[in-house]
């Protein structure tokens, strides 16, 4: 039924079908890829595309394309992890501020309120550089400042759900509150926690990117996207192709997601549909 | 209103003490030792044990805190470990560029995100509206920090049209200062050149800064105006005969403004945050490129300065931003 519903969305199932791409690119990048994304041929450095290098080489006459299917792995991958790491943290946090309620509540939200007054990309980059400019560090610094937005989302859906008619009936044939936050209240989370999500893995996938970017996260010669493009930014009006690519690939992927959080935002929350 | 705007600023006082907090415990994690640090690889060990304890270093971390909280209180931020001046002056210079920046892509956003929104709303399923959606993927997706190469590699260093990096040319001498604001400066100066080379050199990166947040406010602005052209009070007035302009403009705009107020409240936060890599890749000598060189450089008392600055700036926008909000629906202060 949902899924009916979602498949009727075209823009959606075409994120979805890029999404699917992605993944298939950064499972399979060995397999794929032509050329091992560090195997340097300096001679060949700086080759426009060409039948044998389709997105061309780098100065150090790396495959750009080699580097950019393995640049899926790392991002995908970047997003995948920060997401997960922020919304089990930030929904346990946010189902009990939830459901104990009073100063809890109140001192979890108040914390969160602290997390918020950053502008995230600043607190990152302060993390990442006290942890050590490392791509598993930026991951650690992306997660610290996105958990609030889902303790938050939790929450407010707790809120709701805590005093309805189905957790009360729970709660008056006896039922302890461990089960009526598995059973009832945390099932009823997920679809908002599914279209953050979706968002979010647009989001860090930037934010991982411009922190490789500005020398917080990946290092080289790792075939990260930001790095790439870091490496590459010299070159942008003479060798567009070491660039262009991974710029491109961020894009679709990041749009994918974020077209899949569109769709799936109106196929679980007819209110807000468009 | 007065309760509800002290609410607001006993919130914000708890937020900026926990800010403080933060900063402190991540000072702390630096593996580096700042005393030795700043004074070179060349101290001698007692030199360096005493700087720690002109510092402070050797006190308990409470005490320290404590240190700190109270220079704090004073407007002392303490001293860059790189540019050996007090952060709060160097704040002081760097402060301004950023500020500038941030009001001309929240102006770029503006001019752009609302009337687009406004148009591909009333162009419903059009390629109008179809045009203006993809405008908004692609600018909700696309890496900033591509975009600002692309545009400084085309339009400055291709095509010569615009200048490159900075705030000014390197042959004009910035304004008198006023307000720090080399447009503002050079208005109130009437230095007509100035004037002229600031806004070129602001047009690139306040674009590659202004990219996201249009494309967020578009899809807002766009969404708050179509719920409120189904509404039945839209009807009744186009019933009794109202024309589309005041439609529009009179109902319909009004009521869908006060959530496209909020975005731009919110955006200005991620507008600060795409600061630090637009000021890099522009050399504009803001707070976003002073905080990535002293992240580098681990300076953190110059990084804790920023992000307290920051942290300040963001709260007491939005917390403005939901004032204005509660004056012009009184619904809000009852929440």
């Amino acid at each position: 039924m949902l899924l009916q519903r979602f498949l009727k969305e075209r823009t959606a199932v075409f994120g979805l079908a890029v999404i699917v791409v992605f993944t298939l690119i950064a499972v399979f990048a060995p397999l794929l890829a032509p050329y091992d994304p560090l195997q340097q041929d300096i001679p060949n450095g700086l080759a426009a595309p060409s039948p044998e290098h389709w997105m061309g080489t780098d100065k150090l006459g790396r495959d750009v394309f080699s580097r950019m299917l393995y640049g899926a792995r790392i991002s995908l991958g970047a997003g995948l992890g920060v997401v997960l790491m922020s919304a089990v943290i930030g929904t346990l946090i946010g189902i009990v501020a939830g459901y104990v309620g009073g100063w809890t509540d109140e001192g979890i939200m108040r914390v969160t309120d602290i997390f918020f007054a950053f502008p995230s990309l600043i607190l990152a980059m302060a993390i990442a550089g006290a942890l050590g400019p490392s791509l598993q560090n930026a991951l650690i610094a992306v997660a610290v400042v996105t958990w609030p937005v889902y303790a938050r989302l939790i929450r407010g859906q707790v809120l709701i759900l805590r005093n309805r008619e189905f957790v009360q009936a729970a709660r008056a044939v006896g039922a302890g509150h461990g089960l009526i936050l598995r059973r009832h209240l945390f099932p009823n989370t997920l679809s908002p926690l599914l279209v953050q999500a979706s968002f979010d893995m647009g989001v860090t996938i930037l934010a991982v990117a411009g922190l490789s970017f500005i020398g917080f996260g990946a290092q080289p010669p790792t075939p990260e996207w930001g790095v790439m493009i870091s490496e590459g930014r010299n070159y942008i009006t003479t060798h567009w192709w070491l660039t262009f690519f991974p710029a491109m690939a961020m894009l679709l992927a990041v749009a994918g997601f974020n077209l899949v959080g569109d769709g799936l935002r109106d196929v679980l929350d007819p209110r807000l549909r468009r | 209103m007065a309760a509800f705007i002290l609410r607001r600023l006993g919130g914000l006082v708890f937020v900026l003490v926990g800010v403080s907090l933060l900063t402190f415990f991540l000072a702390q994690m630096v593996p580096a030792d700042p005393a030795g640090a700043a004074l070179g690889s060349n101290a001698r060990e007692e030199q360096i044990a005493a700087y720690r304890q002109q510092l402070g270093l050797d006190e308990p971390v409470v005490v320290q805190y404590g240190i700190y909280m109270s220079r704090l209180l004073q407007g002392d931020l303490g001293n860059s470990i790189r540019t050996r001046r007090a952060v709060a002056a160097d704040l002081r210079d760097f402060l301004p560029a950023t500020v500038e920046l941030t009001l001309a892509a929240m102006l770029v956003t503006i001019v752009l995100g609302i009337p687009l929104g406004i148009i591909a709303a009333l162009n419903r399923n059009t390629w109008i509206d179809a045009g203006a959606r993809i405008l908004a993927l692609i600018g909700g997706a696309m890496p900033i920090f591509y975009v600002g190469l692309v545009l400084l590699g085309v339009f400055y260093r291709q095509l010569q049209w615009l200048p490159g990096p900075g705030r000014l040319d390197s042959t004009l001498q910035p304004p008198t200062q006023i307000t720090g604001l080399y447009t503002i400066d050079a208005l109130l100066t009437g230095n007509w050149p100035v004037f002229t080379n600031a806004v070129a050199h602001l047009i690139l990166p306040s674009i590659t800064l202004g990219l996201f947040s249009t494309a967020v406010l578009l899809r807002m602005t766009r969404s708050s105006m179509l719920e409120m052209l189904g509404q039945d009070y839209v009807r009744t007035a186009r019933a009794k005969g109202l024309g589309q302009r005041l439609v529009i403009g009179r109902h319909v705009f009004k009521n869908a403004l006060p959530p496209i107020l909020t975005i731009v409240g919110i955006l200005f936060g991620s507008l600060l945050s795409g600061a630090v890599l637009t000021e890099t890749i522009f050399n504009w000598p803001g707070i976003g490129r002073y905080a990535t060189t002293s992240v580098t450089t681990l300076d953190y008392p110059a990084v804790m300065g920023v992000a307290l600055v920051a942290a300040i700036i963001y709260p007491v926008a939005n917390t403005l931003v939901d004032i204005g909000y509660s004056i012009i629906d009184p619904r809000v202060r009852a929440d």
